[in-house]
Parts: C-alpha cells; sequence; structure tokens
C-alpha cells in the first residue's frame, strides 16, 4: 500500500466517542475507530461486548446518543438503514430475511429500495455472480439452498447497490469449514475493488486470516486497536477477555459429590436449516458442582438444552442418567419429576408462554414436581402462592403474578424463571445463558442462586457463550464446538492462552490447548 | 388521515366489543346492501336480528337451532385455541347422525330407555372416526387438517346421499329417499310440552359449562393453551402436541357426532338429503363470535340461531330470499375478522405535517 497516499484520503467511515445506553446498560462507551477505503477491519469482541449496537448504529437501525459519524470524512447522520443503503453502506446479517418458497432471484428483488425491471435485475444478478465467481443458481427456490447459498443471496443483494462499505455480522458462525474459505476469497476480491469491510467475530483465527486491523471492544468500549496479521492469537484473548479478570476464588470445597448427571455417547441429528448436530457427547456433573459449557452461538448448545430437557430424546435410555437412572428415552415431564430442570436460553415463546400470566407460567414446568395440579385439575390457590413465592424471593419486579410474561424486563422475567426452577429444589439443574441480556445487579442476584444451589447438594450445568461469568462460576469447564464437547477440565489448571483457543473455535480445544501448554 | 398504531398489548374491552361492533356493522350493512336491491332494508334487518329475540314464541325455534351450533362450536374453539383447525365439522355432524341412525335402523323393533344412550354413543364415536382421518394425517404426514377436514365433509354428506336412496331407503316410504321414522325410544324427549324443545339444549348448556371447567381449571385445557400460544413452551413443558392434535380433533369430532345425532333423533326423527344444513360451518363463526370461549360460545350460538330463525320470517315478511340467511352469517364471520384488528391496533387521526 501507498503509505503517503493513503493519509490524504479520508477514512471512508470514522466513528468519533459513540455512546449508546439501553436502560441498565451502557451498550458502548466513547467509541473510535476509522475504516480506510479497501480495508477489511475486524470489530472483535465477546457476545456482550456491544459489537451488534455499534453496528446497528452505523446501519441506522439505531442512533448513537452522543458521538459523529463521518463518511469520506464529511459527518453525517444515518436515520435508518435505507438511509444508510443510500450511502453506500450494505449489511449481511448473522440470520437471512429470505422468503424459502420463493427463488432466488425473486428474493433479491424484494430486497432492493427501488423497483427494478425482471430482466434488467437478471442480468446484474448474472454480472455479479460471474465476476465473483460465486456459485449460486439465480433461479433455485430458497428452500433448497444451503446456508452459505443463502448468504451468498444476502451478499450479492449488498452488491448489486455498489456498496462502498460492506458490514458482515458474524457471518462464519453458520458455515462450513469450505463455506468459510469460499467467504474469504469474495470478501478478500470486493476489498481489493476498493469496498471497505467491517468484519464482526469473535474467532481468532478467522480474523488472523482476513483482517488488516482489529479493534477490540470490551465492555462497550475499546480496549485496544491492532494488526491481526501481526498480533499474537494470545494476546487479542487477553485483550478480548479481559485478563485482568481472571482468576476468581472458589470457596467451596473441590471434592464433588456422587455424580447426579452422566451423559454418555449423545449423538443427535440437528434440525435443519441451523441446526447443530450433537457428536458423541459424553459429560458428568457432580452433587456440589458447577459445570461450565463455553462455546460460540449455534455449536450445539442448543441442542444439547433441549435434548437434556427431554423436548428430544436421545436414542438410547442409558445416553442420559439422572442420579444412576437411566432417562434417555424419558420425555420432558418426567426428567422433571425425577430432578433434572432446564431453562433454555430462549425466554419468550420457550422458557415462558408470553401471554400467560406468570402465575400460570409457574404451571409451566412446576407442576410435577410442586403438585400444582394434582390429579389433572389445576389447584389456583397453589399456583398463586408458588408465583408468589419466586417473586418474592427473587425479587422480581412485577405488579404480581397476575402480570402476563411478556410485560416484564427480559432481567425480571429471567430471575422469574430461575426463580421458578430453584425453588423446586431439582437434583441438576441446566441453564443456558442465565443471566443474557440481564442488567449487572440482577445477573449477580442469578449467579448467587446457582452457586448457592450447588452448594445445597444439586449439580449445575451452565451453558454460556459468557467466558467471564463461566470462569466466576464454573468448577470444571469444558467447550461446544460444532456440536462436540471437550473435556472438562477444572478451571483452577486452565490458563489464559488455553481459554483463549478455546474462545478462537478451533477443533478439538482441550487437546491442542494442552499441547500449547507443554 | 388516520393511522393505523400497534397496542402494547392486545386491548380486553375491544376483545369482548368487536363481537358487539361486527353485529352492529354487519346490521348497517345488510341494511344498505338489500335497500339498494329493492328490499325494505330496515324491516330485512330487524326481522333477521330483532324479531327472533323479540317475540316470546320464537324463542323455543331459537334454543332448538342453538343447540346444535353450541355443540359444534364447543368442540371447534377448543381445538382452534390449540391452532388445530378442524374446518370439517359438518362432515363429522353428518356421520355421527349416520352412525346414530345405524344404530336406531337395528334397534328398529326393539324397545328399551339403552336405546337412545347407544345412539347417542354410536352418534359420538361416527363424529370421531371421522375427525380421527385427518388427525392421523396431520400427526404423521404434516397434511393439512384444514384441507383434509373440509374435503371428507363431501364425502360424509355423499355417503348419506348413497344411505338413504339405497340400503337405508324406508321399505315403506313409497321410494322417497329417506329412512324410516325412528321410534318413540328412539327420539329424544321434549321437555316443553307441545314444542320441539328437546333434551339437547340443557345438554348443550351442561357441556359449555364443563368445557370451560377443563379449560380453565384443568392441565389438559392448560395444554391446549399452551399448544397453541407458544409450540416450543409446551415442548419445554413436556406437552406433547401430537397428543393435544389428537384430542382436541376426537373431542371436536365426537361433540359434532352427537349433535348431529341430537339433530337426526330431534326435530328430523330420520335421516332425509336435507339433513345437512351447514350447522357445521356455521359453528365456525359461532366460535370465533364466542371469542373461543365456551361462555360465549353460548351467545354467539343464539345469535347465529337468530339469524336462522330470522332469515325464515324475513322470507315471508319483507320477502328475502332464503340465501339471506347465508349472506348475513358470512358478512357477521367477515366484519368480525376486520373489527378484531382494533383488539390488536387502534385508530388514530394525525394530521399531516405541514
Amino acid at each position: 500500500m501507498n503509505q503517503p497516499r493513503e493519509q490524504e484520503v479520508p477514512p471512508r467511515l470514522a466513528l468519533a466517542h459513540i455512546s449508546k445506553s439501553f436502560p441498565g446498560v451502557k451498550a458502548n462507551e466513547d467509541i473510535s475507530l476509522s475504516v480506510q477505503p479497501g480495508e477489511i477491519h475486524a470489530l472483535l469482541g465477546e457476545n456482550g461486548a456491544g459489537k451488534s449496537t455499534l453496528v446497528k448504529i452505523i446501519y441506522g437501525v439505531q442512533q448513537a446518543d452522543e458521538g459523529t459519524i463521518s463518511w469520506n470524512g464529511t459527518p453525517v447522520s444515518i436515520p435508518s438503514p435505507k438511509a444508510a443503503r443510500r450511502l453506500g453502506i450494505g449489511m449481511v446479517f448473522q440470520h437471512f430475511s429470505l422468503f424459502d418458497a420463493m427463488t432466488v432471484i425473486e428474493n433479491i428483488a424484494l430486497g432492493l429500495d427501488e423497483a427494478v425491471d425482471r430482466e434488467e435485475l437478471k442480468r446484474r444478478v448474472a454480472a455479479i455472480l460471474k465476476s465473483y465467481s460465486l456459485p449460486l443458481d439465480p433461479e433455485r427456490e430458497v428452500h433448497t439452498l444451503s446456508v452459505g447459498e443463502r448468504q451468498r443471496i444476502e451478499i450479492v443483494r449488498c452488491l448489486l447497490q455498489k456498496p462502498k462499505l460492506l458490514i458482515m455480522d458474524e457471518p462464519t458462525s453458520v458455515l462450513t469449514p469450505q463455506e468459510v474459505e469460499r467467504l474469504f476469497a469474495t470478501l478478500r476480491q470486493i476489498a481489493a475493488e476498493g469496498c471497505s469491510i467491517l468484519y464482526i467475530s469473535h474467532k481468532l483465527s478467522e480474523i488472523k486470516a482476513l483482517c488488516d486491523s482489529a479493534t477490540i471492544l470490551r465492555g462497550g468500549r475499546v480496549v485496544a486497536t491492532c494488526d491481526p496479521r501481526v498480533e499474537t492469537t494470545r494476546r487479542m484473548a487477553e485483550l478480548m477477555i479481559g485478563a485482568e479478570l481472571r482468576r476468581i476464588e472458589h470457596g467451596r470445597a473441590s471434592e464433588a459429590g456422587a455424580v447426579r448427571l452422566a451423559v454418555s455417547g449423545l449423538s443427535l441429528p440437528g434440525t435443519p436449516p441451523f441446526g447443530t448436530d450433537l457428536r458423541e457427547i459424553s459429560f458428568e456433573a457432580r452433587a456440589g458442582e458447577i459445570l461450565g459449557i463455553a462455546g460460540v452461538a449455534g455449536n450445539g448448545q442448543a441442542e444439547l438444552l433441549t435434548a437434556l430437557s427431554g423436548e428430544r430424546l436421545a436414542t438410547a435410555p442409558d445416553a442420559i442418567r439422572l442420579d444412576g437412572k437411566p432417562v434417555g428415552l424419558e420425555g420432558a415431564g418426567a426428567r422433571r419429576t425425577l430432578g433434572l430442570s432446564c431453562v433454555p436460553e430462549e425466554r419468550n415463546g420457550h422458557a415462558a408462554v408470553p401471554d400467560f400470566s406468570l402465575a400460570e407460567n409457574g404451571i409451566l414446568t412446576a407442576r410435577h414436581r410442586l403438585k400444582l395440579a394434582p390429579h389433572g385439575i389445576i389447584s389456583s390457590g397453589a399456583v398463586r402462592r408458588f408465583a408468589d413465592t419466586v417473586i418474592r424471593l427473587f425479587d422480581v419486579r412485577t405488579t404480581g403474578n397476575a402480570a402476563l410474561a411478556r410485560s416484564l424486563s427480559g432481567g425480571n422475567l429471567q430471575k422469574f424463571i430461575m426463580g421458578r426452577e430453584i425453588g423446586q429444589q431439582p437434583a441438576v439443574l441446566v441453564v443456558s445463558q442465565p443471566t443474557w441480556g440481564v442488567d449487572a445487579g440482577a445477573a449477580a442476584a442469578i449467579r448467587q442462586e446457582l452457586v448457592d444451589l450447588a452448594a445445597q447438594g444439586s449439580a449445575v450445568v451452565v451453558i454460556s457463550q459468557d467466558l467471564d461469568e463461566l470462569l466466576e462460576l464454573a468448577d470444571r469447564l469444558c467447550v461446544i464446538n460444532e456440536g462436540r464437547l471437550s473435556t472438562p477440565r477444572p478451571v483452577a489448571s486452565l490458563g489464559i492462552d488455553e481459554i483463549g483457543l478455546m474462545m478462537g473455535g478451533i477443533h478439538g480445544a482441550g487437546e491442542q490447548a494442552e499441547a500449547a501448554h507443554a | 388521515m388516520l393511522e393505523w398504531r400497534r397496542r402494547r398489548e392486545p386491548s380486553t374491552p375491544m376483545l369482548w366489543l368487536s363481537p358487539l361492533i361486527a353485529i352492529g356493522l354487519t346490521m348497517l350493512a345488510g341494511m344498505l346492501v338489500f335497500t339498494a336491491m329493492g328490499y325494505d332494508g330496515f324491516h330485512a334487518v330487524g326481522s333477521i336480528f330483532v324479531t327472533p329475540f323479540a317475540e316470546p314464541q320464537r324463542w323455543a325455534d331459537i334454543g332448538v337451532k342453538a343447540a346444535p351450533l353450541v355443540l359444534i362450536a364447543l368442540g371447534l374453539a377448543i381445538g382452534f385455541r390449540a391452532n388445530v383447525w378442524n374446518i370439517g365439522a359438518e362432515g363429522q355432524y353428518v356421520m355421527g347422525a349416520i352412525a346414530g341412525t345405524g344404530v336406531a335402523l337395528a334397534t328398529y323393533d326393539m324397545s328399551g330407555w339403552w336405546i337412545l344412550p347407544a345412539m347417542a354413543l354410536a352418534g359420538m364415536l361416527g363424529g370421531m372416526a371421522w375427525a380421527a382421518i385427518p388427525a392421523l394425517l396431520r400427526v404423521k404426514l404434516q397434511v393439512s387438517e384444514i384441507l383434509t377436514s373440509l374435503m371428507l365433509t363431501y364425502v360424509a354428506v355423499q355417503f348419506l346421499f348413497f344411505l338413504v336412496r339405497g340400503p337405508w331407503k324406508d321399505p315403506d316410504g313409497f321410494n322417497f329417499p329417506q329412512t324410516r321414522m325412528f321410534t318413540a325410544d328412539q327420539t329424544l324427549p321434549t321437555i316443553m310440552e307441545g314444542s320441539l324443545v328437546h333434551i339437547g339444549i340443557p345438554v348443550a348448556l351442561l357441556l359449555a359449562v364443563i368445557a370451560w371447567l377443563l379449560m380453565e381449571k384443568t392441565t389438559a385445557g392448560y395444554a391446549v393453551k399452551v399448544v397453541g400460544l407458544a409450540p416450543a413452551a409446551a415442548r419445554h413443558g413436556g406437552f406433547s402436541a401430537a397428543r393435544t392434535t389428537w384430542a382436541t380433533m376426537l373431542l371436536s369430532g365426537g361433540l359434532a357426532g352427537l349433535a348431529g345425532l341430537f339433530e337426526a333423533a330431534g326435530p328430523f326423527g330420520q335421516l332425509t338429503p336435507q339433513f345437512p344444513v351447514g350447522y357445521g360451518f356455521t359453528a365456525i363463526i359461532v366460535a370465533f363470535l364466542g371469542r373461543l370461549s365456551p361462555l360465549g360460545i353460548v351467545f354467539g350460538g343464539l345469535v347465529l340461531a337468530g339469524t336462522y330463525v330470522g332469515g325464515e320470517i324475513a322470507q315471508s315478511t319483507v320477502r328475502l330470499p332464503q340465501a339471506a340467511t347465508g349472506l348475513f352469517q358470512a358478512m357477521l364471520l367477515f366484519m368480525l375478522l376486520a373489527t378484531d384488528v382494533l383488539v390488536k391496533w387502534r385508530v388514530v387521526w394525525k394530521r399531516r405535517p405541514a
């Protein structure tokens, strides 16, 4: 690159002192970064670091509270995605907005801001597919396409607008390794033609392979800007995770009790289109311990949770044992009666029914163990008393047990759901993303409840993408990656480099980490 | 200009006002349409919506017509709550009548108190069997029950035509396409001297109360609601969508079959080709007018029964064609679906920015 010339040209995109707050959380605080023409710039950070909020501000989905956005050196306001597209900003979202029953070309036509003649559009799409050597048949119906092909539709949609900046939000989280290679080739070509790319990810290896520069976010702030091609993976992982927060003292006695939950050789095919296959998952969770399962979103966490909860049955009874009893073929109700409680990540519509009151939501999972409906007759008094108890003990801020679940904030609903499960004194509690979208105070309260539950002799399994949370809570930690689970290891023995490699989502993170350690 | 704004929460007052607004709009639109067609629109609407309820001698007739509507709508509504869309209650109604009539014809020369209960049981089983086909297809093959249940209606009606013209034709009936008249032991007892008011009416009311208890006070009713509102939460809570589909289809089929048997063993007293009058379809309107709530359905059943009675009155008073009844019923559903927008949305008057 030609150094002096680069300094004369104003950056394609420059953010200065961007801040954005939501009730209870500062999502972005004083963020500044700049992206040069033709540069592939990584936005790196853990889940909840503020990447998505920042990108939404750039794409006009949300407005910053403070700070300025400059486009080619001129301050601009971006009130809507349409305005962003008019400037020349294109975005490919993590999950696509496509109509399955329509063809590729029809989907592209629907996504355009202006009506374009169909024949003209076909010619332009064909030209783009050819110049980027993208394999995609415009006449195919979307439901017949692979995830990678679907993503190409979104990319073509953006390229039709001749963008000057392309935002890719976690583009590889749903792709196969081969598809990732092809995507990178396309992105490099797009950048070589002068389009800037803002690449959002937390996969360190990808960023090293693809990006020219990286801005690392943590807790809503910029913690570093670096050149990923020369920076070590370990250093970037430390910056992303915040090494100063390590080494939480685990006050509890480390000699764990009897095995309460034993999973062995659990394999289940995923459900299309985004499902991940579970492959030979084995682990044990003992009385008094918290087992952490880390991993990047979409690597089988949701599938593992539904397989444990009994929403999907295992193929053999002893694939899952609860206190020694095989429950692999038992349904959700039977498992809960025996003491296996699960809290899925999605609160509204999965853990709770949004249009039901809190009292009614108590019935959903607590009716077995707490006999809220003896002989199939709902005992209204017991149902209300249980909801009131949960509301009181877990400090749920609400108008009462008759409030609809949908009327509660995410954090308060999560407190209610956690309270509903913990209040049943389960033998094993499996919880996914226990503090996702929950403000700091509520998150601390929920974590304390998990620690207390384990201290009382239950086994607790926490599936989370928040590594800080896992390091704070867990006695042992393992990683789920593409449906495989690594061998759990005591948190106390884990070094920061191993955690970094785990975060990077490298295959067989366990073995590689051991190799790195040796 | 008018602008639609989404409400934060569905409006409860609107949920219950919307059927009343829909009835009002139907009356208004009906008045305009029939006036434009050269009829006395005002009196036409009055005959259909007011006279049946204003004249006590019509009440018995309303009750007789409301009973099958309420029975069928109760079952349909419970299914609709679970997202099980049984549109073929008319077919299950006919099959129930056929099965019950089968028992009646087989016991033609017998007597005893047990014959009528046996017919009722056969009626329910007949309706259930007919509803089991769409249930099986949906659970096993994900075939839309909307299509299969609707199509099976026409099969049931043709089967009825075949029976009354062929094997079940009354041997002493001068070759008319109809079965034998039922005997006294095969006919529903009336509960009012000299009227058609039969025991099916209190049975329908009793079942409405039972259905309400089932939906509000039991885990079975809870399962129906969860499966309909949040399928993933239902799985999480350990409720089976397949079992719920089976239960609600069989329940609605059984109630439609019972209604069919009551109609055959009550007002008709035999099976004829005129037997299917569309109660199974009208009951869909009743279910929605009653907000899928068992007690609301009693109200909805009375309103729709009123339009049947009123339609007959209007034929003589303002010479409205018989099809007018169907027109008003369809218009009522149309208006109801339209006014239901108000439950989730509100209209605000917004001035155009100058």
